[in-house]
């Protein structure tokens, strides 16, 4: 069923009786050519462009829980691709034109909103700093614009620009950057993948991987075995836990992560801004609702909730530059568990087992990447190589000392 | 989360600053003919489970000592707070 302002309406006048459910509800075949683990973000947006752009329609999308309940369902809906290095600006740029694509290609409203992101400077190492990332983005394709204090309190007039602790000396935006309803992400890429045939099974632990002759040639599950020409991984968070099935240890730790959300106001907040001299960002859900989060709470963590000091750290951060935010009452707060990786960029790669491809890595930016991260993955299972925008997102770079290092921490996990 | 410090008692872990595995206190052997690679894994790869975990926390705005603390990363309980370096010299470290 094709989505539509003419269906709405019609429907509307014929008491809502013609909506079919938007995905099928399938028991698991014994074979698929290709099986996805993990029915987040990733797993689904892969699913969706190897049926819609490679041609694989045997395809199935296993999760151990319902699909949008682990980070896709969690996180703070950002969208943007202000990156420096070469490694991922091209990938960040190629996702966010898909994103500007995305809600007439797959018929489903995920309230794409470009409503722009601005990063804020506080000092003058800070500003050459941010000039250079804002052309390493122009250089790739994106767009950048250094704001001047004056333009920043034109636009944002709530923010502390007179006597702040930090004073604010500029920022850089990028206007096409902004947010998105991140469980209609899921929902969309879910419905456009089923409508294509591929299964969407879900309440179905993958418990195990089959090897024969060195090969993966399928998963245990906690409805069976499924058979499978080629497996991919995509469980972020769970990525540890799921590869060391594998007999594999990865380039990665799981760190929690929290998010806040606080009584539905009025529109007050334009766009997301993030301050620069701690860990704090903003904005604005539709419904009203200020979304904001801060650091990880910087420990190996699954337990899906934080502690009390990343909270204050938050709230420090909220209340240096948003003075306003004092008056608002905190409505709920959560956590998810991030797949940290050692130079805090992902992975997408096959693994030295055949037939076993991996996905994870994703940090605390993964929402973003959703789009190309499915494409590229889809790419990398359907042709054998990766695709353009992702060759460098290899398993062996920490051994070549070829890492994609943003913020140059080292492999310190909980720092990226 | 509470952290039981051997010596000064139950500290708040917002003292501590957070390293990582308590494999790391296992530095390989620069000389071995294995060098290479054990230190691509030392670097790089971790057993990362869910469930009990040793791992590092360093008392930054306490008595800036070394812990191996063995925390469940499911239920964020502690169950054992140590000495890093008890532990280290009982690996065979620092003689
Ligand atoms: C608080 C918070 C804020 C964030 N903010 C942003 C942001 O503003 N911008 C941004 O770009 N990114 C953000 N992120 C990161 C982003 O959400 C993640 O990087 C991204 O969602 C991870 O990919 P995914 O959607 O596929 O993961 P998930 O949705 O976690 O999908 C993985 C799935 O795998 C399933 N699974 C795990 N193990 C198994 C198994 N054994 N068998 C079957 N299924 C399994 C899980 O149940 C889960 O549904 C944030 C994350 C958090 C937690």
């Amino acid at each position: 069923m094709r989505y539509s302002g003419f269906r709405v309406i019609k429907e509307a006048l014929t008491g809502h009786k013609g909506w079919t459910p938007a995905w099928r509800d399938p028991d698991p075949a014994s074979h698929y050519d290709i099986v996805i683990i993990g029915g987040g973000g990733h797993g689904l947006a892969t699913a969706y462009y190897l049926a819609k752009e490679f041609g694989q329609h045997k395809v199935a999308v296993i999760e151990k829980g319902w699909i949008g309940g682990g980070n896709v369902g969690r996180n703070t809906t950002i969208i943007r691709s202000n990156y420096l290095l070469d490694g991922n600006e091209p990938f960040y740029e190629f996702s966010l034109k898909l994103w500007e694509g995305l809600e007439q290609d797959f018929n489903y409203n995920a309230m794409v909103s470009q409503r722009g992101i601005l990063n804020l400077i506080h000092s003058d190492p800070q500003r050459d700093a941010f000039v250079r990332r804002g052309n390493a983005m122009i250089l790739n394709g994106a767009d950048a614009n250094m704001l001047t204090t004056e333009e920043i309190k034109k636009r944002y007039p709530f923010l502390n620009t007179h006597d702040a602790r930090f004073p604010i000396k500029g920022g850089l935006a990028q206007h096409r950057g902004g947010t998105v309803r991140h469980d209609a992400v899921a929902w969309g890429y879910a419905r456009g993948a089923d409508s294509r045939g591929v299964d969407i099974i879900q309440n179905c632990e993958v418990t195990g991987f089959r090897m024969e002759g060195g090969r993966c040639v399928g998963v245990e599950t906690s409805r069976g075995f499924i058979g499978a020409g080629k497996v991919g991984c995509a469980v972020a968070g769970n990525s540890g836990r799921l590869m060391a099935k594998a007999g594999m240890r990865l380039p990665i730790e799981s760190h929690v992560l929290q998010a806040f959300v606080s009584e539905g106001l009025k529109p007050v907040l334009p766009g997301v801004i993030t301050f620069g001299a701690g860990h704090f960002y903003c904005s604005q859900s539709d419904k009203g609702g200020l979304v904001f989060g801060g650091d990880l709470d910087g420990y190996n963590s699954y337990a899906q909730r934080g502690n009390l000091p990343v909270v204050e750290d938050v709230c420090e951060g909220a209340m240096a530059i948003f003075p306003m935010l004092g008056r608002a009452r905190l409505l709920r707060m959560w956590g998810g568990i991030m797949d940290m990786s050692m130079d805090g960029s992902p992975i997408i790669d096959q693994t030295h087992i055949d037939g076993l491809y991996f996905n994870g890595g994703w940090c605390y930016g993964g929402f973003k990447a959703t789009p190309a991260s499915g494409f590229a993955y889809a790419h990398l299972l359907a042709t054998g190589n990766p695709h353009p925008t992702a060759t460098a997102y290899r398993f062996d770079r920490f051994q070549k000392g070829l890492m994609i290092d943003e913020k140059g921490m080292g492999n310190q996990p909980n720092l990226h | 989360m509470i952290i039981n410090h051997p010596l000064l008692g139950p500290r708040d872990s917002a003292e501590f600053t957070y390293l990582g595995d308590a494999a790391l206190i296992d530095r390989p052997d620069w000389q071995s003919e294995t060098a290479a690679q054990d230190f691509y894994e030392y670097g790089y790869l971790r057993d990362n489970p869910a469930g009990w975990h040793r791992e590092l926390w360093f008392h930054e705005a306490g008595d800036r000592s070394w812990l191996v603390v063995t925390r469940n990363t499911v239920t964020h309980e502690i169950k054992s707070v140590e000495l890093a370096r008890d532990v280290a010299r009982a690996r065979g470290r620092s003689k």
